[in-house]
């Protein structure tokens, strides 16, 4: 069954609270090769059947005004995966 | 009249029962409301109470903010009937584009329990007439996500529009930019904060005093103020 993909990204210019607390943890564990960490979102949204251009539109429509707050976040991949992908 | 003041209860909802005792405590009858029903009830004015609505999966109050009720509570928003929303009712209310920007964790990562100063920036809202511009007061805050942001260009109209209606004072409790602790909408009716004012409507329950332990009521305006506001708009 085919899936679509959101990725949902907290704004760049915005403190990312929880990045930065793994970016706490590597310079704890001595793991000095990352210099910052950001934390995001992935939706998996289920298709029954085939994805075709109102389904995707649909999707993004939802990625934008219910996945993703656009005030404190950046929707930054709508994607389809799975076998059966509208060309 | 008796005004009678809506309490939404969702399902997390922690502080429903407390702002319903303060809604009495000021001299109001309390009406409990559910989040799945299209109905208000025909309540005067409707608080959005804290708490952790479904878990604050996906963001802080997204969900509850699509709950059967909110297109009532919009729709009465837009009329000018007094919404207050509490933490995660002010959650709610920015998800619901009801007010401007956004809350986020707070920039320490850890949950914060305080008494907190505040200034009351707006003297001139449904939920802050009983109080005066500039005037500090005590409020309990207790939040992990009460971080507020918003753009740098939305930030100066708020300011400059005087929607911001308390600022942190003293200590900035969780990052907030520009230190806001609560807005207002342009016309006044729609309030929202983190911290909870239904915590300081009763001696012997409150933040504490220079006068004594607990006797704290500085959140007993927000109620009285918009009770007033109903009665002025009847009469």
């Amino acid at each position: 069954m085919p899936t679509i993909v959101v990725d949902v990204m907290p704004k760049s210019e915005l403190l990312d609270p929880q990045g930065k607390a793994v970016s706490g943890a590597f310079a704890r564990t001595g793991v000095t090769a990352f210099s910052d960490v950001r934390i995001g979102k992935r939706f998996e949204l289920t298709v029954d059947g085939e994805v075709t251009d109102a389904v995707l539109a649909e999707a993004r429509r939802v990625a934008e005004e219910v996945l993703s707050n656009s005030v404190i976040e950046d929707v930054v991949a709508v994607s389809v995966s799975g076998a059966e992908a509208a060309e | 009249m008796t005004v009678r003041i809506g309490v939404v209860t969702f399902p997390g909802s922690l502080d429903d029962r407390d702002a319903q005792r303060a809604v009495r405590i000021a001299g109001a009858e309390p009406v409990a409301l559910w989040h799945g029903a299209h109905d208000l009830g025909g309540v005067d004015a409707v608080i959005l109470p804290g708490g952790f609505s479904y878990g604050d999966y996906l963001r802080s109050g997204a969900i509850a903010a699509l709950s059967p009720i909110m297109t009532e509570v919009k729709d009465a928003a837009a009329k000018g009937m007094p919404i207050l929303g509490i933490c995660n009712g002010f959650q709610m209310l920015v998800e619901a584009h009801l007010l401007p920007g956004g809350l986020i964790r707070n920039d320490h990562q850890h949950f914060v329990r305080r008494d907190q100063k505040l200034t009351v920036t707006n003297a001139d809202t449904a939920w802050t007439r009983d109080f005066s511009a500039g005037q500090e007061i005590i409020i309990p805050l207790k939040n992990a996500e009460g971080g507020y942001v918003a753009s740098e260009e939305t930030l100066d109209r708020i300011e400059g529009e005087g929607l911001v209606a308390f600022r942190y004072t003293g200590v900035n409790p969780n990052g907030s930019l520009r230190d806001i602790a609560g807005l207002t909408n342009p016309a006044g009716n729609v309030v929202g904060l983190m911290p909870h004012p239904e915590h300081a409507t009763e001696p012997g329950f409150g933040p504490d005093t220079a006068a004594a332990m607990r006797s704290g009521v500085d959140g007993l305006p927000f109620f009285t103020s918009a009770i007033a506001a109903v009665a002025r708009a009847a009469a």
